[in-house]
C-alpha cells in the first residue's frame, strides 16, 4: 500500500512521539508535571459528565433526584433504570433503525462518490470542469436552507414518513467527491494504464485496480459518513412522524419531555443511546480517529 | 445531461470493448466514435451521483427560490405568486433579526474556545506523555455522541435545583443560576455544552498538524539552544497558521447553522435570546405552516452563511498574503 498510497494516508494522530523531552532530561521535569497536571485537569472536565451520567443511570429515582455529588446513590446502585425504560420504550427498535440507514447512507455516498470521483479524476467528458465547480460549490449550500423545499418535493415523492425519503436526501455530500477525487488523482497512472494494456475495460481497472487501492481512504471516508448518518438530528426528525419508523437521534427527542424530571431514565436511556457508538469506539480508536482526522482535513 | 442522451444514439452497445486505451487497437472505428464512447462511459460513473445530486440539491436550490416568492402552506392551500412580498415581510420581522443576531453571536462565542481549547489540548496531547489513549478518548468521544444525548445530559447538569453546575456554583459561594430559564444567559449555556460536545474534531485537525511538522526542525533548533517555549513560538505555532484557517472557517461555518442542541436543549421551545435562525426557519415552516415564508428565511439565512464564508476568505487570505 505505502509506494501507491497517496499523501493523505500520512496523518496518523495515534502515533504521537514523544518531541517534548529533550536528552538527558528528566521524565519529572516541572514543565513536563506541569503538562501532564493540564492533561488530567481537562480530561476530567471533559469525563466528567459521562462519568456523572452513567453513575446516575445506575441510581433510583429518589437519589438521582437528590442531586448530590456522589456517584453512587444512598440506596445503592440499582438497574432499576435501565429496566423501566428496556420495558416501555422503542429503544431497541430506534437503535436498529439508526444502525442499517446509517450503513446504506454511507454505503450509497461512498458507491456514487467514488464513481464521480473517479470520472473527475480520470476520465473525459464534456463540460468537465464546469460541472466540477458546480459540485464543489455546492458545499457551501447549507443543508439546513434546503428542508422546506426538499420537505415539498418528499411530499410529491410520497416519501414522507417512509425509510427512502429519510435515506435518499442524505447520500449527496460533496466533499466526499472532492476527497475522493484528490486521492485518485495521485494513484500512479502507470498501474491503470498496465491493466487497460491487458485489456481492461474502465470499469473493470475501476474495480480490481482503484478500488483496492483506495480501501484505507474508502474506510476512513466511510467511518465519516457513518458518524455523521447515525447523528443527523434535523431531517430525520422532520421526515419521520412514526414512532416505529425513528432513529435514535429523534426517538430520544421525543421522549425527552415525557420522562422529564426522571432523570435516572433519562440518563439510562443517554447512555444506552451513547453506548454503541462508544464501545465501537473503544475498539476503533485509531481507526475513527485517523478517519475523521483525514476526512476532516480533505473536507477543506 | 444532454450529452447522454445524445450519445446513447450513436455509440453501438458493449462500450467496454470500444473505448480507446493505449496498447488497444482502434482500428475500424473512427476516433469520433471512440470519443463519444468515451464519454458514455464517464457519463456512466458520474449518472448515479449527479442524479441524487440533481434532486436533493440543485433542484431544492432553485425550486426554494421559487417557493419563497409564493404564499405556500404546509397543508398544500396557497401557492399564488406573491413576488418579494415574503423578503419585506422577513426582513421587518423582528423575530428574523433577532434570530440571526443569536446565530451571529453563538457563532463568536462558540469559535473562540473550540479553537483556543483545541489548540491548547493539541500541544498538550502532542508532548507525548503518558496516557495517549486517555487523553484522545476524553477530549474526542463526545464529537460522537448524538446531539440528543449531549442534550440530556446538560439539561440535567444545568437543571436549576438538582443540576451539577448550580452545585459546583453554590460550593464556591455563587448564587445558583437558572441556565436555560433565564434570558441571554440560554445562549451561554448552549455555548458551553457545545464546546464540550464538538471541541474533539478541531482538537484531531490541530493534532494532526502538529504531527506534520517535520521532527528535524526541532532537532536543529535544539541545537542551536532554543528552549522548549522558543521553540513553541518560533516553529510550532507559526507553522499551525494554514490549519488554524481550516479550523476557524469549518467552526464558523458549523456554528452558523446551530439548531440541533438549542433546539433540543430548550425542550423544542425558544426564546427571544437563545433562537437560532434555523430554528424560526424550522418554526416558520413546520409550525406555522408557512412554507413560502420559511423559504424567503432560507435564503436569508444562505445569504449569511456566503457573506460570512466570503469575509473570512478574505480576511484571512489578506492575512496570509502578509
Amino acid at each position: 500500500m505505502s509506494a501507491a498510497a497517496p499523501a493523505l494516508d500520512n496523518v496518523d494522530v495515534t502515533k504521537v512521539r514523544s518531541r517534548n523531552r529533550r536528552p538527558g532530561e528528566s521524565p519529572y521535569s516541572p514543565a513536563r508535571i506541569l503538562a501532564f497536571a493540564a492533561l488530567v485537569i481537562m480530561a476530567g472536565i471533559w469525563l466528567g459528565p459521562i462519568v456523572w451520567a452513567v453513575a446516575t443511570a445506575f441510581k433510583t429515582e429518589t437519589d438521582a433526584a437528590a442531586g448530590e455529588l456522589t456517584f453512587i446513590g444512598e440506596s445503592g446502585p440499582t438497574l432499576q433504570a435501565f429496566e423501566s425504560i428496556l420495558s416501555q420504550g422503542n429503544i431497541y427498535i430506534w437503535a436498529l433503525n439508526s444502525a442499517w440507514t446509517s450503513a446504506v447512507i454511507t454505503f450509497i455516498t461512498v458507491a456514487i462518490s467514488a464513481l464521480a470521483a473517479y470520472a473527475f479524476s480520470r476520465l473525459q467528458f464534456t463540460g468537465k470542469k464546469w460541472i466540477f465547480v458546480a459540485v464543489i460549490a455546492s458545499i457551501i449550500v447549507p443543508p439546513q436552507a434546503l428542508i422546506i423545499p426538499l420537505y415539498y418535493q418528499m411530499l410529491a415523492f410520497n416519501m414522507v414518513d417512509t425509510y427512502w425519503g429519510l435515506i435518499l436526501p442524505q447520500v449527496v455530500m460533496a466533499p466526499i467527491v472532492f476527497i475522493l477525487k484528490k486521492f485518485f488523482d495521485a494513484v500512479p497512472i502507470e498501474l491503470e494504464d498496465a491493466a487497460r494494456v491487458d485489456g481492461a475495460g474502465r470499469l473493470r481497472v475501476f474495480w480490481s485496480v482503484v478500488l483496492p487501492l483506495s480501501r484505507p481512504i474508502l474506510g476512513a471516508v466511510s467511518i465519516f459518513v457513518f458518524i455523521q448518518a447515525w447523528n443527523n438530528f434535523l431531517w430525520p426528525f422532520l421526515i419521520i412522524n412514526d414512532t416505529l419508523l425513528m432513529t435514535l437521534p429523534v426517538g430520544l427527542q421525543t421522549v425527552i419531555s415525557a420522562y422529564g424530571i426522571q432523570y435516572a431514565q433519562v440518563m439510562a436511556q443517554a447512555v444506552l443511546a451513547a453506548l454503541p457508538l462508544i464501545v465501537v469506539f473503544l475498539f476503533f480508536q485509531r481507526q475513527i480517529v485517523k478517519g475523521v482526522a483525514t476526512t476532516g482535513f480533505g473536507g477543506q | 445531461m444532454t450529452d447522454v442522451t445524445a450519445d446513447r444514439s450513436a455509440v453501438a452497445p458493449e462500450p467496454e470493448t470500444v473505448e480507446e486505451g493505449p496498447g488497444i487497437s482502434t482500428a475500424g472505428r473512427t476516433r469520433g466514435q471512440a470519443r463519444r464512447a468515451n464519454q458514455l462511459i464517464a457519463w456512466a460513473f458520474l449518472a448515479p451521483f449527479m442524479l441524487a445530486f440533481f434532486l436533493f440539491v440543485i433542484w431544492p436550490l432553485a425550486h426554494g427560490i421559487y417557493l419563497s416568492m409564493t404564499d405556500q402552506s404546509l397543508t398544500g392551500a396557497g401557492g399564488s405568486f406573491i413576488g418579494l412580498e415574503n423578503y419585506a415581510e422577513a426582513l421587518s420581522d423582528p423575530v428574523v433579526w433577532t434570530s440571526i443576531r443569536n446565530t451571529v453571536w453563538f457563532t463568536v462565542i462558540s469559535t473562540i474556545p473550540l479553537v483556543l481549547f483545541a489548540l491548547v489540548m493539541a500541544l498538550l496531547v502532542n508532548t507525548g506523555l503518558p496516557g495517549q489513549w486517555l487523553w484522545r478518548l476524553s477530549f474526542f468521544m463526545p464529537f460522537l455522541l448524538a446531539s440528543t444525548v449531549i442534550s440530556q445530559i446538560w439539561m440535567w447538569i444545568f437543571n436549576p435545583e438538582i443540576g451539577v453546575a448550580n452545585e459546583i456554583l453554590t460550593t464556591f459561594g455563587f448564587e445558583p443560576i437558572a441556565w436555560l430559564q433565564t434570558e441571554h444567559i440560554d445562549l451561554i449555556s448552549i455555548t458551553i455544552a457545545t464546546v464540550w460536545w464538538t471541541v474533539g474534531f478541531n482538537f484531531l485537525l490541530y493534532l494532526a498538524a502538529l504531527q506534520n511538522i517535520p521532527e528535524h526542525q526541532y532537532e536543529a533548533a535544539a541545537v542551536d539552544g532554543a528552549g522548549r517555549w522558543r521553540q513553541l513560538f518560533s516553529i510550532t505555532l507559526p507553522q499551525l497558521g494554514p490549519v488554524t484557517v481550516v479550523v476557524l472557517v469549518l467552526q464558523a461555518l458549523a456554528s452558523l447553522k446551530l439548531f440541533d442542541q438549542a433546539y433540543q436543549m430548550m425542550n423544542g421551545g425558544s426564546s427571544d435570546t437563545s433562537r437560532p435562525i434555523v430554528q424560526y426557519i424550522f418554526e416558520a415552516g413546520f409550525v406555522g405552516y408557512r412554507f413560502g415564508y420559511a423559504s424567503a428565511i432560507s435564503y436569508i439565512f444562505f445569504a449569511l452563511i456566503v457573506i460570512v464564508g466570503i469575509f473570512q476568505m478574505t480576511v484571512l487570505s489578506r492575512r496570509k498574503g502578509n
